[in-house]
């Protein structure tokens, strides 16, 4: 890339070579910006239908197979939603349902909606379209490994969802599969279940390291001139440290499905101690079934913030956009995701408080987890402050933000109590964690990703999604979810047990049958909800308002491409220089009330703009 | 990219240079080509991957009831009737050292552009492989026929057979890539791809020998491993 950025300014370098000479070390000139030093990336461009768009190698149509693919296993967790209320509001509307079938619904329920739909609509959808844009890149810088990382998901996803059709279903074992039981005999889905569940997950790991690997380079090594890594929106920050999450914490869970697939299929005895079934001993020995706990938990823990911290960057750029005022204390809410990454992966056996370990090593993790709660806390005041005397703009996209918010909140308090060893053991398996987790990690991310559709849809597609509908869609959401989520602490306080398939005749029936119709009925309406974004997305497809460049006047470099949407290549024939971070909003001074990190600082001198 | 000058960019040494670095535009790691940086974050992720293993195999191996195998027993190779042990792991360990020597001589003729030299280097490495996974094949049909088996063996802990299948397996199926991959970068380096910078059968970009190197910090890896695999399974 020697083309120099701008051609009216007779002062500024001509190419690269002219920087070598005189002016080179130090240049006067306040727009200078140093030359690129990486040549120009090479693009295959795609010759055929298939290439553009089936094994296609540009990220933006990955990101939205990621994202397609990511939806389809979506609905059909949702479905499994469904029945498990069903099943728990109404068990008399249920006689197809036997107990197996509710296990194998938790199971797959779980399974899918926090690794086959969250990390893969978070990383592979949102990472992989908006990495390269954000970053002013060309596409990821391994466009072949990309396509294949799609691909390699795609096969988990064909090989998951094998698994409902095979003889015994799929596994039944809960989602986090512990052994001993998972791999025996009465758990429903022993068989091929779990033996596809954990092919599935391996292919899962194998196919989201291709994409990490490139998430990675992409942010490290190909940003546009002037990007620096504190002048990147916070959306590529907490996907980048999502994926150093993940490309440290997958290897457990792959190392953990490697071996319960030789405990399954070769009897080794890794997880599984001497068993006595039926006054038989079963042929294993020896084995640790809590090792299995302490690998599970290595990956399980950070992947809750492998979620959660992408949420995080996209919320704050939303919010900061919609706000029309820049992120309070941007750099001390990057140190916070880089703080809440590091620290998840001294946490993991919170998980594990009730499995008979040593009362210190609960004081250790009960410490750390609380300690967590100190960079997250400082995230929530500083949107809450970059709230503070906004303009702010209540539409659509405002109010996924502002619900993610308060569900975040409070699924982050009942995780205060639940960090705690002496209120956990008593809440332990009710269906206050059930709350708790739903609450943090699925409604509050969930709020992320709608807002995040409804805001960068009109780039993806160039048309504007319908804001009544966009508004049903949230306050159904918004109000059916906690409808759903805050009787079910009630619950966990009267000790109502999680993954139970029916109550039977336990005390605490009476006032728990009245609740649990009502969570049903909000759930079946809560889910049946998300069709309006299905009707929404179709609907302005084929009728929609054809969206300007730039419809939210926001100011990071995925609005600036040449084309909307974005054309393979992304920026035309120049890639853009940066000046700023992207959230200048409401500079006083200024022409406008945003200014494009493209903008010269000599275009804006008279202006109180950040140095950054 | 390797040797680029990076223009209007000052490398400074020791932790000002890294924050000056990490603090800049465009790169972080100056001047490190895509592939190579790749490389280094995917060994990171595999270095979680064998040490969970070997972590695991610590956990087991403390935590059977039965007592572990005498590995100096189990290992040993009869030498005209007399037990020798450490014998063929001794002999596995040099060849693997010793590929990575050629390996490293490869990656500086390649940057030489010295074709036959990096090319006959890179077979050496290659065939270095082959021999180690030959000699792995022969341990392990030694140990199978001694009876050891995944699920158990005669000499005691069952454990014993997982682990050791289970990690000089996974540790062997990283050396046969290696392997595979050697060999066709050996073709390729004969046939001169990386001097007229053909594109690549599948991912169409443009071949260097930069992509020597990043084998070769693959290859090194490997052997890296495999020094913590015979310390934890032949040493212990």
């Amino acid at each position: 890339m020697s083309e120099e950025y701008d051609n009216n300014k007779s002062y500024q370098a001509q190419s690269s070579e002219v920087l070598d000479g005189s002016a080179g070390s130090i240049n006067p000139d306040m727009d200078y910006v140093r030359p690129a030093e990486i040549p120009e990336q090479d693009l295959y461009h795609a010759h055929s239908f298939i290439e553009k768009w089936i094994f296609c190698q540009d990220a933006k149509v990955i990101g939205v197979q990621y994202f397609l693919t990511a939806v389809f296993t979506g609905i059909v967790g949702l479905i499994l939603s469904w029945l498990m209320r069903l099943q728990l509001g109404f068990p008399e509307l249920a006689g197809f349902m036997t107990a197996e079938h509710y296990y194998q619904f938790v199971t797959m329920h779980g399974m899918i909606m926090v690794v086959y739909f969250l990390t893969a609509l978070f990383l592979g959808g949102f990472g992989n379209y908006l990495i390269p844009l954000m970053v002013g890149a060309r596409d990821m810088v391994f466009p072949y490994v990309n396509m294949l990382s799609f691909w390699m998901f795609f096969v988990a996803v064909a090989v998951l969802m094998a698994s409902f059709f095979v003889p015994g279903g799929p596994t039944g074992a809960g989602w986090t599969l512990y052994p001993p039981q998972t791999i025996l005999e009465g758990t429903p889905g022993s068989g091929m279940g779990i033996l596809l569940m954990l092919i599935s997950l391996s292919l899962f790991v194998i196919g989201f390291t291709m994409g990490g690997l490139n998430y990675m380079i992409t942010i490290l090594q190909a940003r546009t001139r002037g990007m620096t890594l504190m002048r990147m929106p916070l959306t590529v920050w907490g996907i980048f440290t999502a994926t150093v999450l993940a490309m440290l914490a997958f290897p457990a869970l792959l190392v953990s499905a490697i071996m319960m697939t030789l405990d399954k299929v070769l009897q080794t005895s890794f997880f599984m101690p001497t068993i006595l079934k039926a006054g038989e001993v079963l042929e294993y020995g020896g084995g640790s079934p809590i090792l299995f706990q302490h690998l599970f938990w290595f990956f399980g823990h950070p992947e809750v913030y492998i979620v959660a911290l992408p949420a995080f960057g996209i919320v704050s750029d939303l919010i900061s956009v919609h706000a029309r005022k820049n992120i309070f204390g941007y750099r001390m809410m990057v140190w916070a995701i880089v703080g809440i990454g590091g620290l998840s992966f001294f946490v993991w056996a919170h998980h594990m408080y009730v499995s008979g370990m040593n009362p210190w090593f609960g004081f250790f993790f009960a410490t750390t987890t609380l300690i967590i709660a100190v960079p997250t806390a400082m995230k929530v005041y500083n949107w809450i402050l970059t709230l503070w005397r906004g303009n702010i703009r209540i539409n659509t996209v405002m109010l996924w933000c502002l619900g993610f918010i308060v569900t975040f909140v409070n699924g982050g308090i009942t995780g205060i109590f639940l960090g705690n060893v002496s209120v956990d053991v008593p809440l332990s398996d009710t269906y206050f964690v059930i709350a708790h987790f739903h609450m943090v990690m699925g409604i509050a991310p969930l709020m992320v990703i709608m807002g995040a559709v409804y805001h960068w849809f009109p780039l993806v597609a160039g048309k504007m999604l319908h804001e009544g509908l966009g508004k049903w869609h949230f306050w159904i959401t918004f109000l059916g979810a906690y409808s759903i989520y805050f009787p079910m602490h009630y619950l966990g306080f009267i000790g109502v047990p999680r993954r139970y398939f029916e109550m039977y005749d336990s005390p605490y029936m009476t006032s728990a049958v009245g609740m649990n119709e009502f969570i049903s009925i909000a759930a079946f309406i809560v889910g049946a909800a998300q069709f309006i974004l299905v009707f929404n997305i179709i609907k302005t497809l084929k009728t929609g308002k054809k969206a300007e460049q730039n419809p939210w006047k926001a100011n990071s470099l995925e609005w600036y491409t040449s084309t909307v949407p974005p054309e393979h290549g992304n920026f035309g024939e120049r890639l853009p220089v940066v000046h700023r971070w992207p959230y200048d909003f409401s500079v006083p001074g200024a022409k406008d009330d945003f200014i494009p990190q493209t903008t010269a600082p000599s275009e804006v001198a008279n202006t109180e703009v950040e140095k950054t | 990219m390797s040797e680029q000058k990076i223009d209007g960019f000052e490398l400074k040494p020791g932790f000002k240079g890294m924050a000056s670095d990490t603090g800049s535009d465009q790169t972080m790691f100056k001047g490190v080509h895509w592939g190579k940086a790749m490389m280094w974050i995917f060994l990171l992720s595999d270095t979680f991957v064998f040490s969970c293993f070997l972590i695991s195999y610590m956990k087991g191996r403390g935590s059977t009831i039965v007592d572990w195998p005498n590995t100096s027993e189990v290992f040993s190779l009869h030498v005209g009737g007399v037990p020798v042990p450490l014998l063929l792991i001794a002999i596995m360990t040099f060849v693997l050292i010793t590929s990575s020597g050629t390996m490293a001589l490869a990656v500086k003729y390649g940057y030489e552009k010295n074709r036959k030299m990096c090319g006959w280097l890179i077979l050496a490495t290659a065939v270095g492989g082959l021999t180690f996974v030959g000699m792995q094949v022969f341990e392990w049909s030694k140990l199978i026929h001694e009876g050891v088996r995944p699920w158990g063996n005669p000499f005691g802990a069952a454990q014993f057979g997982s682990f050791f299948f289970m990690i000089t397996g996974f540790h062997g199926f990283h050396v046969s890539i290696g392997v595979i991959f050697l060999f066709i970068y050996t073709y390729k380096v004969f046939a001169g791809h990386y001097d007229s910078k053909k594109r690549g059968w599948f991912t169409k970009m443009k071949g260097d020998y930069v992509e020597i190197e990043i084998l070769g910090l693959y290859w090194h890896f490997v052997d890296l491993v495999w020094v913590f695999i015979f310390a934890f399974f032949y040493l212990w």
